[in-house]
């Protein structure tokens, strides 16, 4: 056997993987020590709130994460309070406990929560109830970054279909064209029929949504990092409009089928359980997409942790392999979820839009 | 529960961006995309179509050759046997025609050979007839000279006529 071959050998590559990160595992630890200072070397290191902490919104965004943890970007905070907008940077409530006194109350940030506190410092949670947090956060740049390279890319392509009028596609239009395709042969097609044409730019819209937001989501710095299909707020809103537009869209069989049971009888039973699928269908597919992305960040934030709580460099290469392993799985996830939450609300349109013969 | 609890904000703001990313994407990208995809398709399909068509119009037109060689060639033999025929006919008539000229000078020849024959014989006849008399004469001039001869002849001669 040659340098070469043993070079290009799988053993070798996985060894050499494995080296790597055992290297780089000192870095984290040295880092830490310099954060904690001698005094709270001791602090144990809290895996639970950092999970917490990655996959929930918040109204800062450690942008150099790796390297600095300290910079923050400062965010935007806009509330939409009873006597008008207040709008400030996120950072003068970002240290803990800081007051920032707006036109037409204080604010705090608790537990990523603005409240409103009163003179004495403490929190005036009927106050808080009245005050509704537009705040660009974190999950809203991420929005604004993913739906800004969406516009870049389509309306890029969208001009070489100008330009190549006829023509086989090129470059990114090569690469897109199989997805766009996909998404109109095997789901919308099969599950709208002949009316599909009318649904698909909706469909195209949240399959690509969905996918660029997972795949960014698997980044684990700057561009990245953050958890918007995982947030509960995204797949509900991303639901609700599902829901209007299978509702919306209903024929008359479709309502029929709700609201005339066969046999007529059944009505009382048939009824409740029918308008419950109405709401059911938009529900699951919220939770489904919310606990697949979720899941899949708590676990490789989890493996990460591992070297943490155990509090040793040893365990990174098992570590790593995992989660390598468990990135793998995730990009397949990332372009599972994508496809079944278009799959259904394709199938969703379809039942209200499908003509009985 | 803080996990499950969709926040206002982002609600908002995901309405607000997907909203305006729909409108964006339907307008400007996929409705151009789409229209292009399918226009290329149908373009394909057509060309698709068109070629097929052209095969097929090109095998009517190789059956079409085909047939018309097939039936130029009969044709051809059907000239060529009539020809054949025609020319065997003359053939037949002029060697018919000429046997027939053939026989018929031969007739005539043999008829002019029998009319020359026959005056040649009649000369000759007149001839011989001539020569004979003269011999005759001659003959008989020196037969004649003695006188007891002569009436010899005549007692013999018309002894003859009396047996007659």
């Amino acid at each position: 056997m040659t340098s070469g071959t043993i070079l290009n050998s799988k053993l070798f590559r996985i060894f050499f993987i494995c080296a790597f990160f055992l290297t780089a595992g000192l870095f984290p630890k040295v880092t830490l020590a310099a954060e904690n200072g001698p005094d709270t070397s001791k602090t144990k290191f809290d895996a639970k709130a950092m999970i917490l902490e990655h996959i929930s919104d918040s109204h800062s965004w450690p942008v150099a994460f790796p390297f600095v943890k300290e910079k923050f970007l400062s965010l935007p905070v806009i509330l939409y309070t009873d006597k008008g907008l207040e709008v400030f940077g996120s950072d003068k409530i970002q240290e803990e406990g800081a007051v920032y006194a707006g036109k037409f109350y204080s604010y705090k940030l608790e537990a990523n929560h603005i409240k409103v506190v009163d003179a004495s410092g403490a929190v005036n949670e009927a106050a808080s109830k009245k005050v509704w947090d537009l705040s660009i956060t974190r999950n809203v740049i991420s929005l604004f970054m993913s739906i800004a390279i969406l516009l870049i890319v389509f309306f890029s392509i969208s001009s070489s279909y100008r330009k190549r009028q006829g023509k086989a596609p090129k470059g990114l239009q090569s690469f897109l064209e199989p997805l766009i395709l996909f998404v109109r042969d095997d789901i919308a097609v099969p599950n709208m029929g002949h009316k599909y044409a009318r649904f698909m730019p909706l469909l195209l819209t949240i399959f690509f949504f969905i996918l660029i937001n997972n795949l960014m989501g698997m980044i684990p710095f700057f561009p990245g990092g953050y958890n918007l299909t995982g947030n509960i707020a995204v797949t509900a809103t991303l639901s609700a409009v599902i829901l209007f537009v299978v509702n919306l869209n209903g024929n008359k069989h479709y309502w029929k089928h709700i609201f005339v049971p066969n046999p007529w009888w059944l009505f009382f039973i048939m009824i409740p359980v029918e308008v419950v699928g109405i709401i059911s269908k938009p529900v699951a597919l919220t939770i489904r997409l919310f606990a697949n992305i979720t899941a899949g960040h708590i676990l490789i934030l989890s493996l990460i942790s591992l070297i943490f709580i155990l509090n040793t460099i040893w365990v990174s290469p098992v570590s790593v392999v995992f989660v390598v392993f468990m990135d793998a799985i995730e990009l397949l996830v990332a372009f599972l979820q994508a496809y079944i939450f278009t799959l259904l609300s394709a199938l969703f349109i379809g039942m209200a839009i499908e003509e009985h013969h | 529960m803080e996990l499950v609890t969709p926040s206002i904000g982002l609600v908002f703001w995901t309405t607000l961006c997907f909203g305006i990313l729909l409108f964006l994407l339907g307008k400007f990208a996929w409705k151009p995309i789409l229209a292009s995809i399918s226009e290329r398709e149908k373009s394909i399909e057509g060309a698709l179509l068109q070629a097929e068509a052209a095969k097929e119009e090109m095998a009517r037109l190789t059956n079409e050759n085909e047939l018309l060689l097939k039936q130029a060639r009969a044709e051809r033999d059907q000239i060529l046997k009539e020809a054949k025929q025609i020319k065997d006919n003359i053939i037949n008539e002029a060697k018919e025609s000429a046997q027939a000229e053939g026989t018929k000078i031969i007739e005539r020849a043999r008829i002019e050979i029998d009319n020359q024959k026959a005056i040649a014989m009649a000369d000759v006849k007149n001839q011989v007839a001539t020569l004979s008399l003269e011999i005759a004469e001659k003959v008989l001039r020196k037969q004649f000279e003695d006188q007891k001869k002569q009436d010899a002849l005549v007692a013999d001669l018309l002894k003859e006529v009396k047996l007659k």
